[in-house]
C-alpha cells in the first residue's frame, strides 16, 4: 500500500480525527478534543476503517454513579459519621441529636443499630427519654479511615472494572443500601490505529486540501497551491436508472434494418381485418380447422365487414371453387360470402402480403415487400405460447424468382439474427407450395427448432390477386422465439411481463 | 396435426427395407412428416394435413418405400367387380346425400389389424372428414350383411337398433342423448326432421352415419374376412378418394378390391375407382420455378420417388392422392423428391429500393425523444377486458367484443392505452421509483364507413409516478416532446372521469384534438390500488402524423 497515495485520499472529516488517534480513543474523548460532531465523527471512524487505517472495537463497561442519596451524602457525610462526630462524652438526648443532625427516623434507626453493634455508643434511658454518648472505643473509630467516605468522594462515573480492592469493598456495602449508587451498562467504541495506521505520520497531515471543487473556488481561484483529495476510483457508485426502449422493439427495429438493407419495402396495415383477406384471398378453404373458433379471434361487434372490389371476390370465389381459369381443380365447394365477411384478429402478417399483390400493378415488379407486425391466436397462454405475438413476414414478387432465392434470403436473414445453421423441410400451408418449415439449429440445447412456415405462394393464390400467376416467394417465421435466446429468456410470457426491474437491467439488443 | 403410430416390425416390412434410426428419422422428416418419438418397437409420426393417404401404416409405408427408392412409381391395384347394389333414395337430399361403397374380401384380422384400422378411420374423420361433417366413414364385417343395401333418410323416432358398444336398442332420435358417441356428434344432424340410415336387404339397421353402426352388423371382429365400407356425405368426388384411402389401405395389406354400383335417382356410379388421375407436366415450369435444370429422365425418377408415374408430358397421380390440384403440388413433391436440403441457395442480382413506412419512423422518433427524456418503454396486449379498460378508470367508453375469448380477463380490445400504462404500474410497486414509462400500441374503435367497420389507432401514453409526480412534469414531457417535433400547441381545460377535477387538459393541435393530459384521480389510483400520485398523457400519434 502506497502510504503518500492513502494520506492523499482522506476527507477532510478523517484529517481532523486522524491526528487525535496516537493512542485509542473512545467515540467520547475525540468529540471533547475535535470540534466535529458525533456523526461526523463516526463517518470519519467508518471511512479510516475501511480504508483499513484503524480498527473499531466496541467495548461493554459496566459504569457507577451516585444515586440520589448518594449525592447528598457525598456532601454531607454518611449519616452515621454524622451522628457520631456530634456525639459528646455525657448523655443527651436522642431527639435532640436527630435535629441537630438532621436526620429521618430511619436513618436515626440506622445510626442506633451500627453503633450500638460495634459498641462505639451507649444508650441509658432516663425517666421516659432516650439518652446517649460515645465511647472511647468510638472515639477511635472516629479516627480510623473510612473507606465508604473516601469512596464517596471518588469521580463518578467509575468504570467498576477499575476499582482497588478498598473502593470495591466500599461499593459492595454502599450498593446494599438505598440509592447511593447506580450501576449501568454502557457500550463505548474505541478507534485505534492498526500496523498500516501506525505507519501514517499523523500529527503532520495536512488539514487544508480541496475536496469538492465548488463554482466558488473556482471564480476566488482558492483552489490553486492546494491539494485535491485524491478520489477512490474504483468504488462502487449507487445505480441510476436511463430511459430505454423496449427490448422487443430495439430488436423489432433490428429486423426492420435487416429486410430494408435487402431492398424490401415496409408493408404495414390493421390488425383487424376481415375473413376475407385473412382467410379467402389466401386460397384457405372456407371449412379448413384454422378458421376454427378456438384457432382465430372472431370478433362480436361488428360481426362482419365488407368484401373488396366486386372483381376480385368474383375471382377469389372460382378459385375456392373450381380453380378459376388456370387449370386448378379448386376445393371443389360452394364458397360463401358471408363467411368471408366475418371480421377476425389478424392470424398472421400473410394478410398484409395478400392486401399488397391486389395492389400490385405489371409494371411494380420484380418488387419485394416486408412487415413485422402482431398476430394474434385463440390459445391459452404457457411458457411457449401467446396469443398476441410477431410475425416476420416478406415477400418477393418477380417472374423470375425460385425457390433457391427463397432459401437464399431466408438462410441470409437467419445469419444476420445470429442463426448460421438453418435447414428447411417440406411443411404444409394452404397457401403456399412448396412449402417449407424454417428450423434454425439451437447453439445450446443442439436441437432444431421451429419457427415457422413459409414458401412459395400458390397459383390459387396470386392469380386473383395480381391479375397473373407468377412466382411469389413468402415467409412469415415467428419472431418472439428467435430473440428469447439472446435475451436469456426461457419463458415466452416473460417478453410482455413489463418488470421495471427487467426493462431497466435488460441489456442492449447488439448483434 | 394428426399423429399415427406405426409397429416398427410391421412398418419395415411394409417397406422392404431397414434403416438406421438417425437415417429412419431423417428421411420421414424430408418427407415432408414428423418423428415424434419411438417407443420400443412403436414410432409416432406426424402428417401433414395435406397427406391423409399416409394416416395408415401401410399408406406411410407406401410413400415411404417410394422415398427412399425401394419401391417407386405407380402402384397398380386390381379391382374386381361384385356386381352388389347400393340403392340411394331422394330422401336424403339436403341431409347426406352422397355414398361410395366398396367390399374387400380375403382380410385376415387380428386385434393389431383392427386397432390401425380404426387409427385410420378416426384420424380421416378428424381431418379429412371435417370431423364427419365433410365425410363420414362406416365399416362392416360383410358376412353378416345381405346386398342390395340401402341408403335413405327416415324419421328417427321410427328407426331402432342396438348402436355399437350400447346394452339395448334406441331409437335414432335417443341415440343423440344416449349414447355417447351420439352426444358427441349430435351437432351434425342438429335440425334435421330426418337422419340418414343404411339398411340391408334383411330390414337390418347397418348405421345412422355420421354418428354409429349397428353393434350387431357394424363391428369388426377376429372373425372377420370380409367388410363393406361406406363413405357418406356432400361431394361425391370427396367421398370417393376417401374410400380409396381405405381400399388402399385394406389392398395393401393382402385384401382383395370389390367395386359396388351406386344406384342414385339419375345417375349410376361404380366405386372404388382407382385408376390414375392425369396432369399435364410442363417441364420448363418445372426448372423455372425450383431454379435447377433437371432433365426429362430425372424428373421421371424423381416424380416415381413420389409413387407416381410419368409418361408423355403428362403425370398420372394416384387415386388416393386428394391434394394434388394444380401442377404447382406435382412441382413440389419433386422438389422434396430432389431433396430440399440439396438445394443450393442464392441471392438474385435484382435491385429494387428499401423503403420504411413512414408512420414507423415518425413513432420511433416519438419513442427515442422519449428514451432521451428517461422514460421507459413498455410494450402491453391489445386485448384486455372491462373491468380494467373501464370500471376502474370510472369511465364506460364503448369497446369491441371478441366473440369466442378464452378467457374473461382478456375479451375486449382496447380504445386508450393508459389502462394498460395504469396495470403496469401496479405490478411494479415492488420496484425503485420513481418510475416513469410510456408504451406506443394500437387501439380500436368502430367506424362503419371502414372495411372492417372499424378503425385503429396508434396513440402514445407516458404516464409518471413518484412522490411528487404532478401536472407540471407531466406537461414538461409533453411540451419537450411538441418542442422537438416542432408543433405548436394549446392545452384548455376540460372534465374526464379518470382525471382529478381542474387538473386535466386537453390538447389541441391545429384546430384537432389530440391528447389528454392531467393528474389520475386518487379513486382510480385506489382502484389499482397505487400508492403514489400518477401524472399522464395520451396523444393520438395517427392523428398527430396527419398534422405534422
Amino acid at each position: 500500500m502506497d502510504i503518500k497515495k492513502l494520506v492523499d485520499s482522506l476527507h477532510l472529516l478523517e484529517r481532523a480525527v486522524l491526528p487525535y488517534l496516537d493512542r485509542p480513543r473512545t467515540l467520547k474523548e475525540l468529540e471533547e478534543k475535535t470540534d466535529l460532531k458525533q456523526v461526523e465523527i463516526m463517518r470519519a471512524l467508518q471511512w479510516l476503517q475501511n480504508k483499513k487505517i484503524i480498527t473499531i472495537k466496541e467495548e461493554t463497561k459496566e459504569i457507577v454513579e451516585l444515586d440520589e442519596n448518594g449525592k447528598e451524602y457525598a456532601k454531607k457525610g454518611l449519616p452515621e459519621t454524622r451522628f457520631l462526630k456530634i456525639l459528646k462524652d455525657n448523655f443527651e438526648e436522642i431527639s435532640n441529636v436527630m435535629k441537630k443532625v438532621g436526620l429521618n427516623k430511619d436513618e436515626l434507626n440506622v445510626c442506633i443499630g451500627t453503633w450500638k453493634k460495634k459498641g462505639a455508643i451507649s444508650i441509658n434511658k432516663e425517666k421516659d427519654k432516650l439518652m446517649v454518648k460515645i465511647t472511647d472505643f468510638g472515639k477511635k473509630l472516629l479516627k480510623k479511615p473510612n473507606y465508604e467516605e473516601l469512596f464517596l468522594q471518588s469521580k463518578f462515573p467509575l468504570d467498576k472494572s477499575t476499582l482497588k480492592p478498598e473502593e470495591r469493598y466500599a461499593f459492595d456495602l454502599l450498593s446494599k443500601r438505598k440509592q447511593i449508587l447506580k450501576t449501568s451498562i454502557v457500550k463505548t467504541k474505541i478507534a485505534k490505529l492498526t500496523d498500516l495506521g501506525k505507519r501514517i505520520n499523523i500529527k503532520e497531515i495536512d488539514k487544508d486540501v480541496v475536496d469538492r471543487l465548488t463554482p466558488e473556488m473556482l471564480r476566488k481561484q482558492t483552489w490553486k497551491n492546494k491539494k485535491f483529495r485524491r478520489y477512490d476510483v474504483s468504488i462502487n457508485v449507487p445505480k441510476i436508472n436511463r430511459g430505454k426502449r423496449h427490448f422487443v422493439n430495439q430488436a423489432i427495429d433490428y429486423v426492420r434494418k435487416i429486410w430494408l438493407e435487402f431492398g424490401f419495402k415496409e408493408m404495414t396495415g390493421p390488425l383487424l381485418q376481415t375473413s376475407f383477406w385473412n382467410f379467402d384471398a389466401l386460397f384457405t378453404a372456407q371449412d379448413h380447422p384454422v378458421r376454427d373458433m378456438h384457432d382465430t379471434f372472431y370478433i362480436k361487434n361488428p360481426e362482419k365487414g365488407r368484401l373488396p372490389d366486386p372483381k376480385i371476390v368474383k375471382k377469389v370465389k372460382c378459385m375456392h371453387e373450381h380453380g378459376g381459369t388456370i387449370n386448378s381443380k379448386g376445393w371443389q365447394y360452394s364458397w360463401d360470402q358471408e363467411e368471408a365477411k366475418k371480421n377476425v384478429l389478424r392470424t398472421h402478417t400473410t394478410v398484409l402480403s395478400a392486401k399488397t399483390l391486389a395492389t400490385l400493378k405489371k409494371t411494380d415488379l420484380p418488387a419485394k415487400f416486408f412487415a413485422i407486425g402482431k398476430c394474434f391466436r385463440n390459445e391459452t397462454v404457457d411458457w411457449a405460447h401467446l396469443f398476441e405475438f410477431n410475425q416476420v413476414e416478406g415477400i418477393v414478387v418477380d417472374p423470375n424468382a425460385n425457390f433457391r432465392n427463397h432459401i437464399g434470403y431466408l438462410r441470409e436473414y437467419f445469419k444476420k439474427m445470429g442463426y448460421p445453421k438453418a435447414r428447411f423441410r417440406p411443411a404444409y400451408f394452404p397457401y403456399t407450395e412448396m412449402s417449407m418449415e424454417i428450423e434454425v439449429f439451437h447453439p445450446i440445447h443442439k436441437q432444431w427448432i421451429e419457427l415457422g412456415g413459409s414458401g412459395i405462394f400458390r397459383p390459387e393464390v396470386v392469380e386473383p390477386l395480381l391479375g397473373e400467376a407468377i412466382p411469389v416467394l413468402a415467409w412469415g417465421p415467428g419472431f418472439d422465439r428467435t430473440i428469447m435466446e439472446y435475451y436469456n429468456i426461457t419463458d415466452m410470457r416473460d417478453l410482455y411481463k413489463n418488470d421495471l426491474k427487467q426493462l431497466r437491467n435488460m441489456k442492449e439488443w447488439m448483434p | 396435426m394428426p399423429t399415427i403410430t406405426l409397429n416398427k416390425t410391421v412398418f419395415e416390412k411394409l417397406v422392404g427395407k431397414k434403416l438406421t434410426l438417425d437415417k429412419l428419422k431423417d428421411r420421414i422428416s424430408m418427407l415432408g412428416t414428423d418423428l415424434e418419438k419411438i417407443e420400443g418397437d412403436k414410432i409416432h409420426v406426424e402428417v401433414f394435413p395435406n397427406r391423409p393417404d399416409m394416416l395408415s401404416e401401410s399408406g406411410f409405408a407406401r410413400a415411404f418405400s417410394a422415398f427412399i427408392g425401394v419401391k417407386t412409381g405407380l402402384r397398380n391395384y386390381k379391382i374386381k367387380k361384385s356386381g352388389e347394389k347400393v340403392i340411394i333414395d331422394k330422401s336424403l337430399k339436403n341431409i347426406r346425400p352422397y355414398t361410395a361403397c366398396a367390399i374387400v374380401k380375403k382380410l385376415k384380422f387380428d386385434d393389431e389389424r383392427i386397432k390401425e384400422m380404426i387409427q385410420l378411420q378416426e384420424k380421416l374423420h378428424v381431418t379429412y372428414g371435417r370431423n364427419r361433417k365433410k365425410v363420414a366413414i362406416g365399416i362392416y364385417p360383410y358376412d353378416k350383411i345381405r346386398a342390395p343395401i340401402k341408403f335413405y333418410a327416415k324419421d328417427p323416432e321410427k328407426v331402432k337398433f342396438r348402436p355399437l358398444d350400447y346394452p339395448s336398442e334406441l331409437t335414432g332420435l335417443q341415440i343423440l342423448s344416449k349414447h355417447p358417441t351420439g352426444r358427441d356428434y349430435a351437432h351434425l344432424l342438429k335440425g334435421y326432421k330426418k337422419f340418414p340410415f343404411f339398411e340391408d336387404s334383411e330390414g337390418n339397421i347397418l348405421s345412422m352415419p355420421p354418428i354409429i353402426n349397428s353393434h350387431t352388423t357394424g363391428k369388426v371382429t377376429e372373425k372377420t374376412t370380409e367388410v363393406f365400407i361406406e363413405c357418406s356425405g356432400f361431394d361425391f368426388n370427396t367421398l370417393s378418394k376417401c374410400l380409396n384411402i381405405i381400399v388402399t389401405f385394406f389392398a395393401d395389406l393382402g385384401g382383395e378390391v370389390y367395386s359396388m354400383d351406386l344406384i342414385y335417382q339419375n345417375k349410376k356410379y361404380t366405386t372404388p375407382d382407382l385408376r390414375p388421375d392425369k396432369m399435364k407436366l410442363d417441364l420448363n415450369y418445372v426448372n423455372k420455378l425450383l431454379g435447377l435444370n433437371l432433365k426429362k429422365t430425372m424428373i421421371k425418377k424423381l416424380l416415381e420417388r413420389m409413387g407416381y408415374s410419368y409418361e408423355e408430358d403428362y403425370v398420372l397421380v394416384p387415386a388416393y392422392r386428394t391434394d394434388v390440384l394444380h401442377q404447382i403440388d406435382l412441382v413440389e413433391d419433386i422438389a422434396i423428391a430432389y431433396g430440399y436440403e440439396n438445394f443450393e441457395e442464392e441471392i438474385p442480382n435484382v435491385a429494387t429500393i428499401g423503403e420504411e413506412d413512414s408512420f414507423e419512423i415518425f413513432k420511433r422518433k416519438i419513442a427515442y425523444i422519449l428514451v432521451g427524456l428517461g422514460l421507459i418503454e413498455t410494450m402491453t396486449y391489445h386485448i384486455t377486458n372491462k373491468e380494467k379498460h373501464n370500471k376502474k378508470m370510472m369511465i364506460d367508453l364503448k369497446c369491441i367484443q371478441l366473440e369466442n375469448a378464452l378467457t374473461k380477463d382478456y375479451n375486449i380490445l382496447r380504445s386508450w392505452v393508459i389502462p394498460s400504462l395504469m396495470e403496469v404500474l401496479t405490478n411494479n410497486k415492488h420496484n425503485d421509483y420513481p418510475q416513469k414509462i410510456f408504451d406506443i400500441g394500437v387501439c380500436f374503435k368502430e367506424n362503419p364507413i371502414k372495411e372492417t367497420k372499424t378503425e385503429e389507432f396508434t396513440r402514445l401514453a407516458v404516464a409518471t409516478t413518484h412522490s411528487t409526480a404532478d401536472y407540471t412534469e407531466i406537461k414538461q414531457y409533453l411540451d419537450a416532446l411538441m418542442r422537438a417535433i416542432d408543433l405548436e400547441y394549446e392545452v384548455y381545460d376540460t372534465d374526464h372521469p379518470s382525471f382529478i377535477p381542474g387538473r386535466v387538459g386537453r390538447v389541441n393541435v391545429k384546430g384537432k384534438d389530440v391528447a389528454y393530459i392531467g393528474e389520475i384521480n386518487p379513486v382510480v389510483l385506489q382502484n389499482w390500488q397505487l400508492e403514489m400520485p400518477v401524472a399522464c398523457f395520451e396523444l393520438n400519434l395517427t392523428e398527430l402524423f396527419r398534422l405534422f
